[in-house]
């Protein structure tokens, strides 16, 4: 059957819904966090791209671009703060992060 | 869109989400790294598939090739325990599944209940032959409607950069740099301090003749 | 002469005690730095008087003779919505004699202070107060409103407080000046709420005004009742002067205020302040004269007065509480006139009882001083061989006191007795026979004072506590630098003794200096003669024709009094044969049986009815009542508001409860808190889910 704009878009959301359950499943780990983060960002830019063929606007590909940028961004630092967490904790899990309770 | 397109979407699909669904449950985190490098793959296969050449390419040199490539390094440097993550991993996965199976479905009956009914052609994408290519058409519109934006994108990339290596810059242990602050801070009453003494001091009583002075 | 008075002079009258009482006040007191010495106090302020008696005189003559009248304002304080405050002076009959009483008796006053407060430590202090009770009451009888008559009212009473408590250190007198100030203030919001109504109602505080609108007042009734609104009105003004002019039940502040010294006993709590309610209600007559109910009101509360407060002087023994509760009884005779329209004999009678009951007051001071301030009745006797011009000036007061004829307090007494009996209020009977057995009762009480100061046993030294009846170690008596004056004075020996007299034996009684006894003799002329003369211009002449406004048809006793007398002199000898001479008659004769003839036999009746003595020697149980009922149900009111109230209620519930509330609210709020990132994260998705499924219902039910 001919590809709709559905399909797309239960590809995204699919892959929304897997990264939601990874960030559930691996509250713990850190580093899963942040990949489930690239997981959610990657869905949503599909979803972009997908309304951009089918709705015949470049607009929607350039927010990807803006968003891949951002995102990159983000991973970058959202990384460094995870070596730093690990240099001071030497640990990753999430756990022994509370000193912030208030 | 032809058949092949069709066959070849349902087969990136598919790897896509077998592999998305590893990266959240592989044991080793190289693994799961390593799976999304995979999905992000796909990813990109499809959105070549939809003509977005220009981003397709993007995802792979700049998320695959930089992002994925730094969680690598980052995952490898640090010595992380598993086990201890991965407690209490399978006793909530009935109630993770559960929430991702509704968040799925509920996203899928609003935006496909909303767009069903709009555009049913799908089978050209664009209408005639584009004028110019997937990258020229990305960077006129870029230049010109988006000048500022880029800009302002640009900008958070060197923020980004900088705030990297402030967080994690260690200084080097051989280093003698003084900072200027604490240089012009200093007080002379914490180096140096006057006592008074008397210029001449009457020579100690020879305790024993014997002994020589030297 | 002129038709209207002068300002300036009229406000040099209160105005000259006033710059005494300043000038005294600060400057002889440490208050400006003890820079004056009492020469000079005591000079200032009775000059300051002097000049106030002369022009008040002056005045009085302008008034009757001239037919001088003033009515103006003097100084507008201010203009509030329309209602005007302001100073101002009505110079007319009633209050040109008001000011010649006022300022003839502090005069008096001021003279004997001189005497009898000689070793005192605070004399200049006092005399700065008797000055400005002076202007207090001058400004209260000269004011032409309401708020000035206020003003003068609370002025009194503020310098009566301070003068019931001079001697501060001694707790009785501190209990009794509390005790004054609080009654009286108990009549004040009375005569403050009939102040309020007067001018909500009539919209104006000054007299002529009031009194032109009363016609049309007097068809109003109080919102919301079915009473008339010049009942309410009258009555509330009268509560004012029922604190004031202790009347029955606030009448309990006046017996304690003899704990003042006497020269204020006599100046305030018998000749000037305490007739300022009687003044009041004669001033309001047009307004009162409209009230049937309010007249009755205040004829029923007289008569009370009258008659039980003369069975409480029977069974006294202190020599100033005799006089306090005789005063009580005249004020009730006084206010029984008021009651039955008969306003120009009351005031007739408080002219009359202000030099009489001054005169007795004093003379009694001068007793006090005589026998070295023992106050008791019981270790007096035979006086009158000692102090000769103090046996003299205080028979005739107590004979004027008696009604006896020609004496000026027989003709205002009979005629208060007269117009009760043409009265035709509800309670008028009643009254009658309040004060036809009034005059039994006052004769007795008189005359029994009277013969056991001065006549029978000499028991001065019979004491069994000589110098501890109450008296503070500070209180001067004259020394014996006067003695060797004149023929009045028998003992010229000059003891000088200080204050302890403990160890001595009894000393012996002694007249007291010219300075004591020239205001006596200066005050028992006028009670004895002054009624002769005034009756017939006050009573039936034109002396109050415009002060007064009595409503002739409905209130005829005046006119029948009025078609009954035949001149002064007439009336007098008729009097012979009537029942209130024979009932003082009475009176007297029994007093001299029980205190001369047969001196046993009033133990032997006391022993008796010894629960009728109880019952009176207590005060009918009004001070127990005052005291555990409504002092201490205030006390437990205001410590349970205290408790509850405020403690409990404001701090515990609002205050404190306010601040655990917001405390038990963030203590259970930073539990969410946690610091761990994956309660955030978790939060955050189902924040997603959350708002995931609100789009979802929002599409599909609502938006079908």
């Amino acid at each position: 059957m001919t590809l709709t704009l559905g399909h797309f878009l239960s590809l995204g959301a699919m892959l929304f819904a897997l990264s939601v359950v990874g960030i559930f499943l691996n509250r713990r780990n850190l580093i899963v966090l942040l990949m489930a983060i690239e997981l959610m960002l990657l869905a949503v830019n599909t979803n972009f791209v997908a309304f951009s063929y089918f709705l015949h606007d470049m607009h929607g590909q350039i927010f990807v671009f803006f968003i891949l940028t951002v995102a990159a961004a983000e991973s970058a630092i959202g990384l460094a703060i995870l070596v730093l967490l690990f240099r001071n904790k030497s640990s990753i899990s999430v756990d022994e992060l509370n000193t912030l309770k208030g | 869109m032809s058949v092949t397109s069709t066959g070849l979407f349902y087969v990136f699909a598919t790897v896509l989400l077998i592999a998305a669904f590893r990266v959240i449950t592989a044991r080793n985190p190289v693994h799961a790294v390593l799976y999304l490098v995979l999905t992000f793959f796909q990813a990109a296969m499809i959105w070549m598939l939809l003509k977005a050449e220009f981003l397709a390419i993007a995802l792979v040199l700049v998320y695959v090739g930089a992002v994925m490539v730094l969680f690598l390094f980052v995952v490898m440097m640090m010595d992380i325990n598993i086990e201890s993550l991965r407690v209490g991993f399978w006793t909530h996965f009935r109630s993770a599944a559960a929430i991702g199976v509704a968040i799925a479905l509920e996203m899928a009956a609003v935006l496909l209940g909303g767009f069903r009914s709009a555009h049913p052609v799908a089978v050209a994408g664009m209408p005639g032959a584009p004028a110019q290519s997937n990258t020229a058409e990305l960077g006129t519109m870029l230049f010109t409607h988006y000048i500022y934006p880029l800009e302002v994108a640009a900008a958070i990339l060197l923020v980004a950069m900088f705030a990297a290596i402030a967080l994690t810059l260690r200084a080097r242990k051989d280093s003698k740099y003084v900072s200027p602050t604490d240089q012009v801070r200093v007080r002379a009453r914490d180096r140096m301090t006057v006592m008074k003494m008397q210029a001449t001091m009457d020579a100690p009583p020879a305790q024993s003749s014997g002994e020589a002075q030297a | 002469m002129s038709q209207t008075l002068s300002a300036m002079s009229l406000l040099c009258v209160p105005l000259a005690p006033l710059v005494g009482a300043a000038g005294a006040g600060v400057l002889g007191t440490q208050f400006g730095g003890n820079r004056a010495g009492r020469t000079f106090c005591h000079s200032l302020t009775i000059l300051g008087v002097l000049i106030a008696f002369l022009l008040s005189a002056q005045t009085l003559y302008s008034v009757a003779y001239d037919g001088a009248r003033f009515n103006q304002t003097v100084y507008t304080w201010m203009d509030v919505g329309g209602l005007k405050m302001e100073i101002g002076f009505l110079v007319d009959g009633l209050t040109a004699m008001m000011m010649c009483v006022v300022t003839f008796v502090s005069l008096m006053v001021h003279l004997y202070t001189v005497g009898y407060m000689e070793e005192d430590a605070g004399y200049n202090r006092f005399f700065a107060y008797i000055s400005l009770f002076t202007f207090s009451m001058l400004m209260l009888v000269m004011s032409n409103n309401l708020l000035q008559l206020f003003f003068g009212w609370e002025a009194v009473g503020l310098v009566s407080y301070l003068l019931i408590g001079f001697w501060y250190n001694k707790p009785s007198a501190i209990f009794a000046n509390m005790k004054a100030f609080l009654v009286n203030r108990v009549g004040d919001f009375g005569f403050i709420l009939g102040i309020g109504l007067i001018v909500a109602f009539a919209g104006t505080l000054n007299y002529s005004e009031v009194f032109a609108k009363a016609p049309a007042l007097a068809q109003l009734q109080f919102p919301g009742t079915e009473w008339l609104l010049v009942t309410v009105v009258c009555i509330c003004l009268f509560v004012g002067a029922m604190g004031k002019s202790a009347q029955f039940p606030l009448h309990v502040w006046l017996p304690d205020s003899m704990e003042g010294p006497t020269p204020i006993s006599a100046l305030i709590h018998a000749a000037t302040m305490v007739t300022a309610g009687i003044f009041m209600v004669a001033r309001m007559s047009p307004l009162f004269e409209l009230s049937d109910t309010a007249l009755n009101f205040v004829l029923v509360v007289g008569s009370i007065t009258a008659l039980f407060m003369g069975f409480l002087g029977i069974i006294q023994n202190d020599i100033k509480r005799v006089v306090a509760y005789s005063t009580l009884s005249q004020l009730g005779y006084m206010t029984v006139a008021l009651g039955a329209s008969a306003y120009s004999v009351a005031v007739f009678h408080l002219m009359t009882h202000a030099f009489f009951k001054a005169l007795l007051f004093l003379g009694a001071g001068s007793v006090i001083m005589g026998v070295h301030h023992n106050q008791d009745i019981r270790w007096m006797g035979g006086l009158r061989k000692y102090m000769p011009i103090t046996w003299i000036t205080s028979l005739v007061g107590s004979l004027a006191l008696i009604g006896t004829p020609f004496f000026s307090g027989f003709y205002s007494k009979d005629s208060i007795i007269e117009v009760v009996a043409t009265s035709h209020l509800p309670g008028a009977g009643f009254a009658h026979f309040a004060v036809l057995a009034g005059v039994f009762v006052t004769a007795f009480y008189s005359f029994r004072l009277y013969f056991l100061v001065f006549h029978g046993a000499e028991r001065y030294d019979q004491n069994p506590e000589p110098h501890h009846d109450a008296h503070a170690d500070d209180h001067g008596h004259a020394h014996g630098d006067d003695h060797g004056n004149a023929a009045a004075d028998d003992h010229g020996h000059g003891h000088g003794h200080g204050d302890a007299h403990g160890a001595h034996a009894p000393l012996v009684p002694h007249e007291s200096p010219w300075v004591v006894w020239v205001p006596l003799v200066l005050l028992a002329i006028p009670s004895l003669l002054i009624g002769l003369f005034t009756i017939e211009p006050m009573l039936y002449g034109e002396f109050f024709k415009d002060a007064i406004v009595v409503n002739a048809q409905a209130h005829p006793g005046m006119e029948e009094l009025g078609s009954e007398f035949h001149g002064a002199a007439s009336m007098a000898l008729g009097a012979f044969t009537s029942t209130p001479f024979w009932l003082a008659l009475a009176g007297v004769a029994l007093a001299y049986y029980l205190y001369m003839v047969n001196t046993a036999l009033p133990a032997k009746i006391q022993r008796a009815l010894q629960p009728l003595h109880t019952l009176l020697e207590n005060k009918y149980y009004l001070d127990w009542f005052n005291e555990n009922v409504l002092a201490r149900g205030a006390r437990l009111l205001g410590t349970g508001l205290w408790q509850v109230g405020d403690l409990r209620l404001i701090d515990g519930a609002v205050v404190n409860g306010s601040w655990r509330l917001v405390g038990w609210i963030a203590r259970s709020v930073r539990k969410l808190q946690t610091g761990y990132l994956y309660h955030y994260a978790l939060v955050m998705i189902l924040g997603v889910f959350l708002l995931l499924t609100h789009f979802v219902w929002l599409k599909f039910v609502w938006l079908k």
